[in-house]
């Protein structure tokens, strides 16, 4: 076992053409292109994707858990916001 | 496909059984790595380069039995043929030594490997060019992850290097072996059922000295080369190799899961 651990990789895989990249987990690589190659070892072995992004986890900013009320909690009490207040007449399709 | 559609030909049995034999028992030593890699996610690439290989060597041993007209099963010839009677070449019995050791043979393994594939796709023999279709892909990938690694360790710290380029000359002697002939192959390649292993030199060489070149790592030049496994002659690894891979299989005959 090495005694310095490769970085943190973030992977996301496309399940197919027309769908966007999902999260699926992280791993550890050395450099990006390793990062590819254990991505499609780690997270594609049952077919699952057709497109693999991978992102150094440190690259990533993220909302802090402290910050949750402040950023989230506001938007609950907003209805206004949904587009429920609307009728759709009869005969629209493609909605 | 039935056995009873299979024509029986004992040359292309026996053509099949070196091809199986190469990818059983280097499907059981690159296994040996899981759960020792340096990162887990190695061991998952390592486990799954070897169920590539495990995969291959069933279509492959499963057809020699129908093709000798024996009737043996996968796993009659996995389990219970003896040392002499297996038709592996020796360079895939050899103990994995560490990771640069490990990476060299999976290297020039797989760089065969797909030389021969990409040709046997074209077999006058459907099963054959069948199987060959399937694992091209793997062995693709196999290659180019294994170059991959071959180049990080040979030009990446001194240390790495010393040990890549140790790894290569411990497989060397052993490398020439992937591309003899005999009057087995010659008759079938004429027939074009067979690759010719002596046409795969070239070829093999060629990707393998780039990926040398950019890993800075030199080409052994051993003072003798070995050989005989296509003969059934191993090397004292084999008998430990083959125990392993037996030992449960003999000892409860026609156990299940």
């Amino acid at each position: 076992m090495s005694t310095t651990s490769w970085p943190l990789w973030e992977v996301f895989v496309r399940a197919r053409r027309g769908l966007s990249h999902v999260h699926v987990g992280s791993l550890h690589a050395p450099d990006a292109a390793m990062a590819l190659r254990n991505a499609r070892d780690v997270y594609t072995r049952r077919g699952e994707g057709v497109s693999i992004w991978v992102i150094p986890a440190d690259q990533i900013a993220a909302s802090s858990p402290d910050e949750k009320d402040a950023y989230f909690d506001p938007a609950d009490d907003k209805v206004y916001r949904h587009p429920t207040f609307y009728h759709v007449p009869d005969g629209v399709e493609h909605l | 496909m039935s056995s009873s559609e299979i024509a029986v030909d004992t040359r292309v049995g026996e053509y099949a059984l070196r091809l199986g034999d190469d990818a059983l028992v280097l499907a059981q030593r690159t296994g040996e790595w899981i759960a020792s890699a340096p990162e887990l996610e190695e061991d998952l690439a390592l486990g799954n380069l070897a169920l590539d290989l495990l995969g291959q060597a069933r279509s492959l041993l499963t057809y020699a039995g129908q093709a000798d007209g024996s009737g043996r099963s996968e796993d009659d010839l996995a389990y219970f043929r003896d040392e002499r009677e297996f038709r592996n070449c020796q360079l895939v019995e050899l103990p994995s030594g560490d990771f640069g050791a490990t990476m060299a043979r999976l290297f020039v393994f797989a760089s065969y490997q797909y030389e021969l594939y990409s040709r046997l796709v074209d077999s006058a023999d459907q099963t054959l060019a069948a199987i060959a279709a399937k694992a091209l892909k793997e062995v693709a990938y196999h290659r180019d992850h294994t170059g991959a690694w071959v180049i990080r360790l040979g030009d990446g710290t001194e240390e790495s290097h010393r040990r890549m380029q140790a790894g290569l000359d411990t497989i060397w002697p052993y490398v020439r072996e992937l591309f003899e002939s005999d009057d087995l192959v010659t008759e079938l390649a004429a027939a074009g059922i067979a690759v010719d292993p002596a046409d795969l030199d070239g070829p093999t060489m060629t990707h393998v000295r780039a990926v040398f070149l950019e890993a800075t790592l030199d080409e052994p030049e051993p003072a003798s080369h070995h050989s005989g496994g296509r003969r059934g002659i191993h090397t004292e690894q084999m008998g430990y190799l083959l125990a392993e891979l037996q030992h449960l299989a003999r000892s409860h005959p026609g156990a299940q899961w």
